[in-house]
C-alpha cells in the first residue's frame, strides 16, 4: 500500500513517446518519494526527462507504466484535474508565455480565483492580490493597469510566484524558474521559494539544471539522466561526495572563480586594458 | 597594433511610440585588439545588447546615434545607410550570434539554405557547388556531421548543435569582430562548456579576430574574458583586466553583482541569498548624482546630488568618488 506520509511517491514511473524505434522513454521506471515541506530538486541536462517528470506530477501527462500517488491517492486519467491542480501547481521557464499579453497583469491574477470553486468575494480577492505581490516585493500600485511586456523577466516571475501566493497549494513544481532570468535575480527567487516552504509550509519539487542553485535551496538533490534518477541523496553528499559520472560532470562543468575551467594557452588571452589612452 | 574595434564617445537613444526618449547608453569609449574578448556584464535593461546594436551600426529606429563615433578596421562605420552597412560591414567586419540563438533559425528552411543566404547576401557570384563545399568544411571544422546538419531542419537538431550551426553561420565570413550576446544563458552547463570551447577554437584558428561576450553571468567572464567592463544604467561603472574586476572588484555596483552570484561552496547552503535590491533609474528622466546611489549600499548624501566621473584607480576605471 502507498504510504500516506508521502506527498508524492512514484514507483517505476515510466512514460515514453514514439514505438517501435522511434520508441523514446524520457521517463525510464523511476522511485522516488517526496515528503511533505521538502524542497526537492531534480537536476540534469537538457533532454534528461526531467519537464516530462514535472508534467506527471502535474497530470499533464500519464504514465505508460508504473504509478504516481499524491497523498496515497493514485493520480491517473480518474483523478480530478481541477481538484487536484488546487494542490498542486506549477512555476514555468518562461514567465512572459505564461500568461496572456492582452489583459493587464492584475485581472490575470485575480482570474486564479477561478480555480475556486466558490470565489472569495471581490474585496477578499482584491485583499488577497495584494498581500501575494507584496509578498514578492512589489507594490500593488505599481502594476496597475500594466500588461505582462510592460515588465521585466524578474519581473514576471515574480508575478507568477505571486500566483502561487494567491493559491497556496500544497505541492509547487517549478520548472527552471530561474534560467530566463538575469543571474543577479536569480537570487530573489530562489529567497522566494525558501520562503513558501516556510511560511506556507509547502512542498517543492525544483527543476534545473543548474546543481549550484539546487544546492542553496533543496533538502534532497535528485540526479536525472536519460529518464533515470541516477542518484540521489542530501545536497552535501551528492556534491561534495556524487558517485555518478554524470554528477561529476556537472559538478565539473559549473565555471567557477577559482577553479581552471577550459585549458587555453594563456599567450591566446591578449590585450591591453580597452581604455582610450 | 591599431584597435580592431574602436569606439568614441558613443550614445544611444531610443525614441518610445509616445515620443518619450530614452537615454540607453551614455558616452562610453572602448577599444579592441586582435586576439582579444572583452566580456560586457550587467543586469538585464542595462544596455548591454543596445551599446553592440551601435557597435554594428544599426541605428534602425526607435534606435538613434546621439553621438560618437565607432571605426572598424580604422574605417567609420556611422555615416553609412543602412544598405551600405549591411553589404560593407555586417558578417563581413562585425558579426553577430543572437540572444536566444536557438530561436533564430528560420524552422521552414533546411540548414544549407540559411548558410548559403548568409554568403549569398554579400558575394553574389558564388558558384552553388563550390558554396555547398565552402558550407561543408566550415562545418567539419566547427565538429559538426556536415552532410547531415546541413540537410537537417532546425527542429531536427538538439540545442547544442543548433548553437553550434548558430555560430557556424555567423561566422562564416570570418568577421574582425563577433558579438557573443548570451551565447550560452540558455544552456545546460555542460552544453555551455561546449559552446565556450568552440569560440575559443574560432578565435586560435583565426577565423574570428576579436569577441565582444555579453552576459550576466560574471563568473562565466572568469574564464572567458582578457577584460571586463561593468555597465549599469547605460554607463560604464567598472573596466579592467579580468582578475581586477572578478577578484577584487572596487566599484559598489560591481562587488554587489559579484556576492549576487550564487555558487556551490560548501557551507553557503542555506544561507541567505544577497540579492541586489530595487530597479535601476528610469533611464527616460533626467538623472541627478549617482544612478547606484538608490540601490548603493555605501551611499552617503553627497552622491544623490553629485554626478560621478569615471577615473582611474588601481589600474582600472571606475565610476566612483568613494571607492578606493
Amino acid at each position: 500500500m502507498p504510504n500516506e506520509a508521502y506527498k508524492f511517491e512514484a514507483r517505476q514511473l515510466t512514460r515514453a513517446y514514439g514505438s517501435g524505434k522511434k520508441l523514446r522513454v524520457a521517463v525510464d521506471h523511476v522511485d522516488f518519494r517526496i515528503r511533505q515541506r521538502e524542497i526537492v530538486s531534480l537536476v540534469g541536462q537538457s533532454s534528461a526527462g526531467k519537464t516530462v517528470l514535472a508534467k506527471l506530477l502535474l497530470r499533464l501527462e500519464q504514465p505508460t507504466s508504473g504509478e504516481l500517488y499524491f497523498d496515497g491517492q493514485l493520480v491517473d486519467r480518474r483523478t480530478n484535474p481541477r481538484a487536484y491542480w488546487r494542490k498542486v501547481q506549477a512555476v514555468f521557464q518562461d514567465p512572459f508565455s505564461a500568461f496572456n499579453q492582452f489583459f493587464t497583469i492584475r485581472s490575470q491574477l485575480l482570474a486564479s480565483f477561478r480555480l475556486f470553486d466558490e470565489k472569495p468575494s471581490r474585496a477578499e480577492m482584491e485583499a488577497r492580490v495584494d498581500a501575494a505581490l507584496l509578498a514578492v516585493n512589489i507594490k500593488p500600485r505599481e502594476i496597475d493597469g500594466k500588461y505582462p511586456f510592460e515588465l521585466s523577466g524578474g519581473q514576471m516571475q515574480r508575478m507568477l510566484l505571486a500566483r502561487i501566493f494567491i493559491l497556496r497549494p500544497q505541492v509547487l513544481v517549478a520548472d527552471e524558474p530561474t534560467s530566463m532570468i538575469d543571474a543577479c535575480s536569480r537570487a530573489t527567487i530562489l529567497e522566494y521559494l525558501m520562503k513558501l516552504k516556510q511560511e506556507l509550509d509547502m512542498t517543492i519539487v525544483f527543476i534545473t539544471h543548474d546543481i549550484g542553485l539546487a544546492y542553496y535551496v533543496s533538502d534532497s538533490i535528485y540526479i536525472m539522466h536519460q529518464g533515470k534518477i541516477v542518484e540521489q541523496g542530501p545536497p552535501d553528499q551528492v556534491t561534495q561526495h556524487p558517485t555518478s559520472a554524470i554528477t561529476r560532470q556537472m559538478l565539473d562543468d559549473i565555471p567557477h572563480v577559482n577553479r581552471e575551467w577550459i585549458k587555453r594557452d594563456p599567450a591566446s588571452r591578449r590585450g591591453k586594458l580597452p581604455m582610450s589612452a | 597594433m591599431s584597435p580592431v574595434l574602436e569606439v568614441a564617445d558613443l550614445s544611444l537613444h531610443y525614441v518610445t511610440r509616445f515620443g518619450t526618449r530614452v537615454q540607453a547608453v551614455e558616452d562610453v569609449s572602448f577599444q579592441l585588439e586582435e586576439g582579444e574578448i572583452l566580456g560586457i556584464a550587467g543586469e538585464s535593461g542595462c544596455g548591454k545588447t543596445t551599446l553592440v546594436s551601435g557597435c554594428m551600426g544599426l541605428y534602425i529606429p526607435p534606435l538613434y546615434r546621439t553621438a560618437g563615433d565607432v571605426r572598424i578596421d580604422g574605417k567609420s562605420i556611422v555615416g553609412m545607410t543602412p544598405e551600405q552597412n549591411r553589404r560593407e560591414v555586417l558578417g563581413r567586419k562585425i558579426a553577430m550570434i543572437p540572444q536566444g540563438a536557438l530561436n533564430s533559425l528560420n524552422p521552414t528552411r533546411k540548414i544549407k539554405d540559411l548558410a548559403a543566404d548568409m554568403v549569398l547576401s554579400h558575394e553574389e557570384r558564388a558558384e552553388r557547388k563550390e558554396l555547398d563545399e565552402r558550407l561543408r568544411e566550415r562545418f567539419e571544422q566547427i565538429g559538426l556531421q556536415a552532410t547531415q546538419v546541413l540537410g537537417s531542419y532546425p527542429v531536427e537538431l538538439p540545442a547544442g548543435i543548433k548553437q553550434r550551426v548558430v555560430i557556424g553561420i555567423s561566422t562564416l565570413l570570418n568577421p574582425k569582430v563577433v558579438v557573443a550576446d548570451e551565447p550560452t544563458s540558455a544552456l545546460d552547463v555542460s552544453t555551455q562548456k561546449s559552446v565556450i570551447r568552440l569560440l575559443f577554437d574560432l578565435m586560435d584558428r583565426g577565423i574570428v579576430a576579436s569577441m565582444l561576450f555579453i552576459t550576466h553571468e560574471l563568473p562565466l567572464l572568469r574564464h572567458v574574458s582578457s577584460s571586463i567592463v561593468v555597465m549599469y544604467a547605460g554607463e560604464f561603472v567598472e573596466v579592467g583586466k579580468t582578475e581586477q574586476i572578478i577578484h577584487d572588484p572596487r566599484q559598489p555596483y560591481t562587488k554587489a553583482l559579484m556576492s549576487s552570484m550564487l555558487s556551490a561552496e560548501p557551507g553557503q547552503r542555506g544561507k541567505k541569498p544577497v540579492a541586489i535590491e530595487g530597479a535601476p533609474p528610469n533611464l527616460a528622466l533626467p538623472i541627478v548624482g549617482c544612478r547606484f546611489a538608490e540601490r548603493c549600499p555605501s551611499v552617503v548624501p553627497n552622491c544623490k546630488s553629485k554626478q560621478q566621473k569615471i577615473r582611474i584607480l588601481a589600474e582600472r576605471q571606475v565610476r566612483c568618488d568613494l571607492a578606493e
